[in-house]
């Protein structure tokens, strides 16, 4: 079972145990987020909730805000906006990005799939760019908080897996709670609402399952209603 | 003018019926707000007090930013239907003091070197007001914090104590602050017995305010049980839904 804690609680005395989302006072490991105590190995509390922080090698999803050149501005679903360089784009043609040409290549709006590059100690972020990088208009974006995330790819991949397979979509999870689904429309409906439950029974113990049953009883449903 | 002496205490009771060392009722909800990062809904006895944090977020303009912590903003506003004779809407000398006071207060527990560069802002609103109202403020405004997911130490809890007819007594009500001789809130932080804001407004001897201060900390601990249950039970309520 889960156990749920809150800033200040008292954890552990195992001082040498104590990971992310603790800090240690006096000799005694306490909790520093409202959140689920996870006591394998390290001791960490993962939180609740939480705004995203980018780390070097995260793959996230952008939308471009800005365009000042050489830079595309890019909003990542973060306290801190990201950057994109013009040669990023530009290494993958052989001429150069002019200045006031930004925009025929990414324009403002435009979604696209980055991986952090760097992040500096005054917090600006550099972007780099991924094989399929541009979203475009196929497909579905949604957003959830990051922290759900973990709980979307499942234990080494089991439930993206399963979601992959019973919606048969493309599904694509960043690091920073967007999520890029692409595939039929009624198949696209149903993995959103699945995701959607997901995010809301996160810490809930058991959702592999219970997102296995809600699948299955959806699919009986539909071929129940062709006959 | 000479006003017309009320009797605070009537055999041993106070006019509301607690005794001296009682708090109000007091009601929490986690999570009330939909659009906010975290948010609190707090009751004690009549006040009614509403808090909204949203953060950690850009800090504009980028003058005020701060390239190693974020900046806490807090705003305590009272609604101008809150108190019996309507308030005049918008910031005040009061409101902006105790705005200050509170920021100061939560600000401590705040690990702000985690997002550098950003705003967390905490909003609090008075709905209706019956003295005490920026404790319950502190008290929303903590939970919210916790709620939106931001790194804290500690829950801070805070509560007042005062004097009237010559009594130390806790948690003042209007009335008894209005005709009270003494008026002290108190904020700290449960686990450490650390104190995060003190103010006194009337006349407190040494002795009393030894008294008042050990009654604040045993009522803050009270609080701090019932802040702590409030998150947690917001948690297994959900668990529960989805565990059938």
């Amino acid at each position: 079972m889960y156990k749920v804690v809150v800033p200040g609680d008292f954890i552990s005395d195992e001082v040498n145990r104590a990971g992310e989302g603790t800090y240690v006072d006096e000799g005694k490991v306490y909790a520093m987020h409202y959140g689920i105590v996870n006591d394998k190995g390290e001791i960490n509390v993962v939180a609740l909730s939480g705004k995203y922080v980018p780390t070097n090698g995260d793959i996230v999803i952008g939308k471009i805000v800005e365009i000042s050149f050489p830079y595309w501005i890019v909003d990542i679903a973060s306290p801190y906006e990201a950057r994109l360089h013009n040669s990023e784009f530009a290494g993958t043609m052989r001429e150069k990005i002019e200045f006031g040409d930004m925009n025929k290549y990414l324009d403002l709006g435009d979604l696209i799939v980055a991986k952090v590059l760097n992040v500096d100690a005054l917090m600006r972020v550099d972007l780099a760019m991924k094989d399929e990088f541009k979203i475009g208009d196929r497909g579905r974006l949604i957003e959830i908080s990051h922290t759900k995330v973990p709980r979307v790819i499942g234990r080494s991949g089991s439930m993206i897996k399963m979601l992959k397979e019973k919606c048969n979509c493309f599904i694509f999870i960043a690091k920073n709670g967007r999520i890029w689904i692409k595939g039929r429309e009624a198949d696209m409906n149903l993995a959103l609402q699945v995701v959607l439950i997901i995010s809301n029974e996160a810490h809930t113990s058991g959702l592999t399952d219970r997102v296995a049953h809600f699948l299955d009883s959806f699919k009986k449903n539909r071929e129940g209603d062709r006959e | 003018m000479k006003e017309e002496k009320i009797e605070l205490i009537k055999d041993g009771k106070r006019l509301d019926g607690r005794g001296f060392e009682d708090l109000r009722p007091i009601k929490i909800e986690v999570g009330v707000l939909k659009r906010a990062d975290g948010s609190c809904y707090f009751e004690l006895g009549n006040n009614k007090a509403l808090a909204a944090v949203y953060g950690p977020r850009e800090k504009h303009p980028r003058h005020l930013q701060d390239a190693k912590t974020a900046v806490v903003t807090y705003r305590y506003n009272m609604a101008p239907f809150s108190v019996d004779d309507r308030k005049r809407p918008g910031p005040d000398r009061r409101s902006v003091e105790v705005s200050k006071v509170s920021r100061e207060a939560l600000d401590p527990v705040i690990l702000k070197e985690y997002y550098p560069k950003t705003a967390i802002d905490v909003y609090v609103e008075l709905l209706q007001s019956d003295a005490g109202t920026r404790t319950a403020g502190i008290n929303a405004a903590s939970i919210a914090l916790a709620a939106a997911g931001i790194p804290m130490r500690d829950l801070v809890s805070s509560v007042a104590v005062g004097k009237i007819d010559g009594e130390v007594v806790l948690d003042l009500n209007a009335v008894e602050d209005n005709h009270g001789e003494a008026d002290m809130p108190v904020a700290m932080v449960a686990r450490t017995d650390a104190i995060t804001m003190l103010q006194m407004d009337g006349r407190f001897t040494k002795d009393e305010f030894e008294r008042g201060l050990k009654l604040a900390t045993k009522a803050c601990h009270e609080i701090y049980e019932l802040q702590r249950t409030a998150l947690i039970e917001k948690y297994s309520e959900s668990v529960g839904k989805g565990e059938e």
